[in-house]
């Protein structure tokens, strides 16, 4: 899969290497931003830190 | 590689000084074929495949190769992306778990802490052209005198989810300050990055007779309250509305179950007492990352100050800046 991947990125190793780069940030942008957020608020038990009956 | 340039050290010295070539004849025959055979088989069939442009060439001729010796490579196999997806599995799992303890204690934690410096100026600005009160000078015991401003105003409750009030707490850290909304609502309050502190909104106001209750998550979120173990008795809690500061000192903690509603009660944890006393207490999760209890930390009221007499010492460095 990652061999595939690696093997589709155009240019010299410098220039696959930069994407790939540029690739992992954009992924953990997405990951920061929506993706762990969602994933905690379904984790999340409700009325966390309060007390309530 | 030592020998190359051997070879050639030799013949530029045998070109330099004039002599036969013989030498170097005989060092070039002596050296070539073993080298002219090595470095053949290293660029034919290991290089080419990686290298850009010439995957016609060397490439192909490999990949014949290999199928002459009749084992055909798999580019791509089942067994091998499924181990990929595992492993990439077990990576965004750490990520995660990564993000939640660095991102949500150190990233939200100082985000709600300039949140709460923004409210805070905000009071400071409202409050600018408002008269100060004459305190009267009080006599303590130990033979000092401290300015009383008398009974602390009490404001009305606001609407859900609006921010009132700013709480200080010097044991939390010297800078540590966050902003108290209405209700304990978890989306709107508890895990807000601008506020992470919420007020049970059928208790006391601040400086009301009665119980000032409030909430916050311990870990995630800012790890809002995640130092509540650690109050000593006496330890300050400073309140800011805009009204002015007051002054709570911590007394004593319990660790409740959650369903322990009695810690909201006017007096905390007596049954329809009547108050005739200014508590305040914090109640937040147990044990830290689990939410099977929780601890509620009582203090009671020590004193009030207008806002435009300046905030207590303790706390003067952090109030209206960061």
């Amino acid at each position: 899969m990652y061999g595939a991947l690696w093997r589709v990125l155009p240019g010299p190793i410098w220039l696959k290497i930069i994407i790939l780069l540029v690739l992992i940030a954009v992924v953990l942008y997405c990951l920061v931003t929506w993706v762990f957020p969602w994933i905690d608020g379904m984790l999340q038990s409700n009325e966390e830190g309060t007390v309530s009956v | 590689m030592h020998r190359v340039s051997c070879t050639l050290a030799i013949t530029g010295l045998s070109a330099r000084t004039g002599q036969r070539p013989l030498e170097s004849r005989i060092v070039t025959d002596h050296e070539h074929p073993p080298d002219d055979l090595g470095l053949d088989d290293l660029f034919s069939s290991e290089g080419a495949e990686d290298l850009p442009g010439s995957s016609g060439g060397g490439g192909r001729r490999r990949r014949n190769g290999r199928r002459r010796g009749g084992k055909p490579r798999r580019r791509v196999s089942i067994v091998g992306v499924f181990g990929e997806l595992l492993v990439t599995a077990g990576v965004l799992v750490l990520l995660f778990l990564g993000w939640q303890t660095w991102w949500q204690s150190g990233v939200l934690a100082a985000q709600q802490n300039s949140a709460a410096a923004e409210q805070s100026q905000k009071f400071l600005d409202q409050a600018k052209n408002e008269p100060t009160p004459t305190p009267t000078a009080v006599k303590q015991p130990d033979g000092t005198t401290k300015k009383d401003y008398g009974t602390p105003p009490v404001m009305s409750a606001p609407g859900a989810a609006q921010a009132f009030a700013v709480i200080y707490v010097p044991r939390f850290g010297a800078d540590w300050k966050r902003t108290i909304r209405e209700t304990v609502d978890v989306e709107s309050v508890l895990n807000s990055y601008d506020a992470g502190v919420g007020h049970y909104s059928d208790t006391a106001m601040p400086g009301q007779v009665g119980n000032f209750a409030i909430a916050a998550h311990d870990t995630g979120y800012g790890n809002t309250f995640i130092d509540v173990s650690k109050l000593r008795v006496g330890d300050a809690i400073y309140i800011q509305t805009k009204d002015g500061y007051y002054t709570y000192r911590f007394r004593n903690m319990e660790y409740i179950q959650p369903n322990a509603v009695q810690v909201l009660y006017s007096v905390p944890q007596v049954k329809d007492a009547k108050a005739t006393d200014r508590y305040i207490t914090l109640t937040t999760c147990n044990p830290p990352y689990h939410a099977q209890e929780r601890i509620a930390a009582f203090g009671v009221f020590e004193s009030w100050q207008p806002l435009s007499a300046g905030p207590p010492k303790e706390i003067a460095s952090t109030v209206g800046g960061n």
